[in-house]
């Protein structure tokens, strides 16, 4: 049976480019960036060669770009740091309650630490409010992190128009482009953004390594401290092999975006019409302003976790934001802030497509998934009540 | 992030897309899971437990039929996780045939060794089916009591 991988908002698998252009460093060219004979001197050429490649695709400077370990680590990085480093200014921070949990998490942590933070609500859609964004702002705020395009849910923030209120204001913004890096025109000046967090291993990279964009002038205490690396932003030896795969990936999803990004936004709008063709299945976010690869849908009176098993039986793996996936109660915080109840919440199913999906695919997942989804009901008792 | 359920009294124990307890059922679960024994409904059954709630995402609805004082047919209906329908199926196993009395022994315990076990978040899932059990154990007394 061949397997089916829906599965591409939590990981894609690596390119062979990508892994050619890494083993080198790997092997032969393993010297220390910060060394300065020619072993050292051929890895610093070579990251810096990653780094201005990077920077140029997402429109920014060559020393705006600082390499980590991974999206979460950039997302950290960005909240902990500026907060850090701007406390004397204010203590307000505004977020949104659909971020991702590294940006989620790293807040609480700092409102245990005396900062206090505004949660934007979505509304049905999944979409932040220009106006509660703007009518949060406070005197106080020093930094905003509004996700660019939501990991379950696919939705697409405003973060243009957050961009031009928060220079108007002052206010640092940060946004999560991890979903989005790869799959749409991603532009630190168009997007008005002051810091930007991205992650290779989301666009056919290696996993373990991330970038964050820090505009010029803007200063944020450093998560690590050691050596001088990343311009004393981030100490530790330069993963130079995962930081040339990062660019590697980078400079190859841009350069065939706009052919692929339209065949996987037509099969996914293949499977999201078959799929709604399933009784009392509701589609989650907004259906305009929405990752291209995105699926994401609540089955009724079903548990997500035993739809997830049935279809890994079937060689279809898929994601789900029911409790019973993550050993946590609440279902997820995404779909709750939709306004979705409990129970509906536990049935939902994410598919997301990536740039090797097939036709041939999609038809065997719209044949395998009705059939799975009626048996389930047929067990559940909150069906036919 | 921590917090109980109002009415479950369960822990949040992790969040959204954590991967990092990584759940693993034994093939009994699997077996169970996939090929369910004893689903449905019994219309005239002498007793009939309910537990869980949608809100925590598990509900198991448990019918028993009861002839001189043993269980001869047992049915359920859950919708819930894969733990769920697995601890669901075999307690129906577990109680055919077994007197009333017998069956109220049948700990949540004794569901999860059944199953040769689950993992540690899903041993709730076999508080679903013993106290489903319970309640319909419950059901067929104060049944008998009033006829």
């Amino acid at each position: 049976m061949d397997r089916i991988y829906l599965d591409h908002a939590a990981t894609t698998p690596m390119r062979t480019e990508v892994l050619e252009a890494m083993i080198p460093y790997l092997t032969d060219k393993f010297g220390n960036a910060s060394t300065i004979y020619g072993w050292g001197r051929e890895a610093k050429k070579t990251l810096d060669d990653a780094r201005a490649s990077v920077a140029n695709r997402i429109g920014a400077d060559f020393n705006e770009i600082v390499f980590t370990g991974s999206g979460s680590e950039s997302d950290n990085m960005a909240i902990k740091g500026i907060a850090w480093q701007y406390s004397d200014r204010g203590k307000h921070i505004i977020t949104s309650q659909i971020e991702h949990h590294a940006v989620l998490d790293s807040v609480k942590w700092l409102e245990k630490q005396g900062f206090e933070v505004t949660y934007l609500p979505v509304d049905a859609d999944g979409i932040i409010s220009v106006d509660d964004f703007r009518a949060a702002l406070r005197s106080d705020t020093i930094i905003a992190s509004i996700m660019h395009g939501n990991n379950e849910i696919g939705t697409i923030q405003p973060i243009q128009e957050i961009g031009q209120i928060c220079g108007e204001h002052g206010v640092l913004l940060h946004t999560d482009a991890v979903q989005t890096v790869g799959a749409m025109p991603v532009n630190v000046n168009d997007l008005n953004v002051d810091l930007l967090t991205l992650s290779a291993h989301k666009f056919y990279g290696p996993k373990g390594v991330g970038a964050l964009y820090i505009r010029k002038g803007v200063r944020l205490a450093p998560l690590v401290h050691g050596g001088g690396q990343e311009r004393v932003r981030r100490a530790g030896t330069e993963n130079v092999a995962f930081i040339v795969g990062l660019a590697k990936a980078l400079e190859l999803a841009e350069a065939e975006r706009e052919v692929v990004i339209p065949h996987i936004q037509r099969l996914r709008d293949v499977l999201l019409t078959g799929l709604e063709k399933i009784p009392n299945v509701k589609v989650n976010g907004c259906r305009t302003r929405r990752l291209p690869n995105n699926v994401n849908v609540c089955f009724q009176f079903i548990e997500g976790e035993s739809l997830l098993l049935n279809l890994d039986m079937k060689g279809i793996a898929a994601s789900s934001g029911s409790a019973c996936t993550s050993g946590s109660l609440d279902p997820s915080h995404v779909l709750l802030a939709l306004g979705l109840s409990h129970e509906i919440a536990h049935g939902s199913l994410r598919l997301t497509l990536g740039k090797d999906t097939q036709k041939s695919e999609i038809d065997r997942v719209l044949a395998e998934l009705p059939p799975i989804v009626e048996r389930l009901r047929e067990m559940s008792p909150l069906y036919n009540r | 992030m921590s917090s109980a359920c109002e009415k479950c009294h369960r822990y949040t124990i992790g969040s959204f897309y954590q991967k990092g307890d990584h759940v693993m059922y034994t093939d009994k679960v699997m077996d169970h899971f996939q090929n369910p024994r004893n689903v449905g409904e019994i219309s005239n059954a002498d007793g009939v437990g309910e537990e869980g709630n949608a809100r925590c995402g598990d509900i198991m609805k448990l019918w028993i039929k009861v002839e001189n004082g043993r269980i001869i047919e047992a049915k359920f209906k859950t919708f819930g996780c894969g733990a769920a329908i697995a601890t669901s199926s075999i307690i129906t196993e577990l109680v055919i045939g077994k007197t009333i009395d017998e069956a109220e022994q049948i700990s949540n315990n004794a569901v999860a060794e059944a199953l040769d076990g689950l993992p540690p978040v899903k041993m709730h899932c076999s508080n679903l089916a013993a106290n489903a059990l319970q309640k319909a154990i419950d059901d067929y007394r104060a049944k008998v009591k009033v006829s």
